[in-house]
């Protein structure tokens, strides 16, 4: 056996090559983006991004039912995209084994909410695995892909951000042969979701859970390792792990699968020891079934339900509860507040001309979610909204609804390419349509960047590196409905002002296409950084007009007395986007 | 679960952290030792605060580093291994890149740069090595490799045989500059 470091996300896209997967989509997103990208590198495997998650779970879908085993990837926002899907796939059920991976992030580590993805494998009544470390994820994956077969149902695998982006040891092994072949078969009365058929596959539904319930009593991914008989955990993923680090004495019921539950195995569990918990991350989700099987059972009243839970937390939590003592004072935590350091848009960074004209243009801006959300932040302070992909043009539609007309032109959405073409192209047709007055500006860097830089429809290229028709942004935006697209460069800043003054002025819809490659593309053909610039302090003032752009390459070094200084551009960090030389009114800059 | 040895490594986001935690886990599998790693990818990679948790021993459970057990920090830069002191446990080693980048209030002119940390450092955990990192790794041929310099510096205080080091790199570095990072290796760990 050849054992390797995996990462989870890499023992996933493991998993899914031993399974004999034939079919991979999905949609980047932080933690899930790598499944896709190590799959990848299987030949054997037809991998691609689709432009959003409803679609890869939809291209999957097409392909089991065709008999070939199918994976769509994605975080757990994206389940919410493809959640018309898959309650659907829910009722017609698999040909080949289908497994849709979602990856949470407790913490929310790189994501605007923590919604805890469990609750769904209950609303769609779909079996969920949840693995603790690299090994169960390759072991899982393979597994789902039975169970997917065996049980007629669409089978999700649940990841965290600690699972994913983990690493332990996995033994690696060969891609299952002697899978049917894939084949054209007419099976209308399970695959045409019409009232008639859907009618008779619930009741399937319904029957499927009960026996999962009975089948995970006898699966030895869900397992009871009996220690102490006074206290007895039940857990599941990476939980498990902090439960053995800090209550290593305590009995542990280990459930792979986290819904159904295998009450049978609850049942014994729970009469086998003196104080029964369940420790669980977020919801109280297999808390709230023990109890609704009238067993005595605590949990969320000593274990968070916001955040992640870590071997310090766990800690804690279980101090409240009175099993362990309380954790040793940690080395005093350093007595000055020391300054934060958040994350930045990057030096050269394409989006900074625009939220700097943006900012000085005492714009509103319905933001969107990508690298530029960080756009709100200070000295830049250009984004005052962002709830989900796509929300930016469609909450510009509805917020100058109600706003007066000297208001109405202060609106602009911004969003990035890949999130426009994710679920932005339906929110423009409908400003287009219902001819709302405001100005969606696309910033199109030609990459999903804040992902780690994955190609798109608009990128000119595929998952696999092979050249693809690129869309063309502002025939799109006409299409639609859109009379005004314009296109500038947001390096340039009287050019980028003066087109955003004239959009904004404009009551009628409008889109303005920024058209700067993301500065982290490594192909010179894409993207060359220019030459370093640096200030030169004889003719630095010290006026502080370049600090306003926020880079993180221009440095503020105040004079030993601490009352003026002058400011300096470190050649190491430096893009030479030339941004703030054109703030310079004192030609310091060069 | 005493025989756990436990790294955590902190820095800037684009510093390389993530390689040289890959490297340090390499090289404890091919020791023979069970090897689990965690850290965070995404939002806090631009430029953010990064911290990535290497355990290794017989039996290693949890992928993070309980708060307060660290037994060595891998400060590659200033600020950030003062910020994470508090994960460490009383008389752990700290070895710290001599570089300081700026955070966004300090390059706006609101904040200053905290003053005298290698001395704040040492005196609460007096095993500490400071390197100068950027230097070795222009001395090894390229200013890209202060990762691998530093974890030179590292791996003196780890019980693995060099020869595994030495394989480590071979695996987890791309070839085209595995000889600049050898070389910023055997800077590092000759201090």
């Amino acid at each position: 056996m050849t054992k390797s470091i995996l990462s989870g996300n890499e023992a996933i896209a493991r998993g899914a090559f031993e399974a004999g997967v034939l079919v991979a989509s999905a949609y980047p997103g932080t933690p899930s983006t790598e499944i896709l990208e190590n799959i990848v590198r299987y030949p054997e495997i037809d991998a691609s991004w689709a432009p959003n998650e409803k679609v890869a779970l939809e291209v999957a879908i097409g392909a089991s039912f065709g008999g070939g085993r199918a994976i769509a990837c994605m975080k757990h926002v994206g389940v919410n995209v493809a959640a018309d899907p898959l309650f659907t796939l829910s009722y017609t059920g698999v040909r080949g084994g289908l497994v849709l991976v979602v990856a949470d992030d407790p913490e929310m580590h790189s994501s605007q909410n923590e919604q805890d993805s469990r609750n769904y494998a209950k609303f769609a009544k779909l079996p969920m695995l949840e693995p603790a470390d690299s090994r169960e994820c390759k072991d899982f994956t393979r597994l789902a892909f039975e169970l997917s077969e065996q049980f007629d149902t669409p089978v999700m695998l649940r990841s965290c951000t600690r699972i994913s982006h983990g690493k332990s040891i996995v033994e690696l092994g060969e891609r299952v042969t002697g899978l049917p072949a894939p084949k054209l078969v007419k099976d209308a009365a399970k695959l045409v979701m019409l009232p008639g058929n859907a009618r008779v596959r619930h009741p399937l539904v319904e029957q499927r859970i009960t026996d999962l319930t009975a089948h995970g009593a006898t699966l030895d991914i869900n397992r009871m390792e009996m220690r102490s008989a006074k206290v007895g955990v039940i857990c599941a993923g990476v939980v498990y792990h902090y439960v053995r680090e800090v209550l290593p004495e305590a009995s542990v019921l280990k459930l792979g699968m986290v819904y159904p539950l295998p009450h049978a195995l609850i049942r014994e569990f729970a009469a086998r020891v003196e104080r029964l918990l369940v420790i669980e991350e977020l919801d109280p989700f297999i808390e709230e079934q023990v109890r609704a099987m009238g067993i005595a059972v605590s949990g969320k009243e000593f274990v968070p339900l916001c955040g992640e839970l870590s071997p310090g937390r766990l800690r804690a939590a279980l101090a409240r509860a009175g099993l362990v003592t309380a954790p040793p004072p940690a080395e005093a935590p350093a007595a000055e507040p020391l300054p934060p350091r958040p994350p930045n848009m990057c030096p050269g960074c394409p989006h900074r001309g625009l939220f700097y004209t943006l900012n000085r243009l005492n714009a509103y801006v319905t933001g969107d979610i990508g690298c530029y959300t960080l756009g709100f932040m200070p000295p830049l302070n250009a984004m005052d909204t962002c709830v989900c992909m796509g929300a930016a043009i469609s909450n510009a539609s509805g917020i100058v609804r109600v706003l007066p007309p000297e208001e109405q032109r202060r609106v602009v959405g911004v969003i990035g390419d890949s999130t426009f073409l994710h679920t932005g192209v339906n929110s423009l047709m409908e400003m287009a349509y219902n001819k709302v007055p405001t100005t969606i500006v696309i910033l199109d860097n030609r990459i999903t960047a804040m992902t780690g830089r994955q190609e798109n429809p608009t990128s000119g290229f595929t998952l696999k590196g092979e050249e693809a028709p690129q869309v063309d942004l502002a025939d799109l935006c006409r299409v639609l409905g859109v009379k005004h697209v314009r296109t500038v460069d947001p390096n340039d800043l009287t050019a980028t002002r003066k087109v955003m003054e004239e959009e904004m002025a404009r009551p009628e819809p409008s889109v303005v296409i920024t058209n700067r490659p993301c500065c982290l593309i490594k192909d010179p053909a894409r993207f060359t950084p220019g030459p370093p610039l640096s200030i030169d302090p004889a003719a630095c003032t010290g006026c502080k007009a370049c600090l306003r752009l926020g880079c993180p390459a221009i440095e503020w070094l105040p004079d030993p007395d601490g009352k003026k200084g002058k400011a300096r551009i470190d050649s190491l960090l430096c893009n030479g986007c030339t941004v703030c030389r054109q703030l310079c009114k004192f030609d310091a800059i060069n | 679960m005493n025989d756990i040895t436990n790294i955590l490594l902190v820095g800037v986001g684009g510093q390389g952290i993530l390689l040289a935690s890959e490297i340090l886990a390499e090289a404890f599998m091919l020791a023979g030792f069970d090897v689990k790693k965690s850290e965070i990818h995404g939002m806090s990679q631009r430029g953010g605060s990064v911290v990535s948790h290497v355990r290794f021993g017989h039996e290693v459970p949890s992928p993070t580093v309980p708060e307060g057990e660290g037994d060595i920090l891998f400060g590659f830069e200033l600020l950030e291994t003062y910020r994470y002191l508090s994960l460490l446990r009383p008389g752990a080693k700290v070895v710290a890149n001599d570089y300081r980048i700026a955070p966004p209030s300090v390059l706006l002119g609101q904040n200053s740069y905290p003053e005298d940390l290698p001395a704040r450092i040492r005196k609460r955990f007096p095993d500490f090595l400071l390197v100068d990192g950027i230097a070795l790794a222009q001395e090894a041929g390229d200013v890209r490799a202060a990762n691998t310099a530093l974890l030179g510096a590292v791996s003196r205080r780890l019980q693995i045989d060099a020869e595994i080091w030495q394989q480590a790199l071979t695996n987890m570095v791309p070839a085209k500059v595995l000889a600049i990072n050898r070389k910023a290796f055997a800077l590092g760990s000759a201090l």
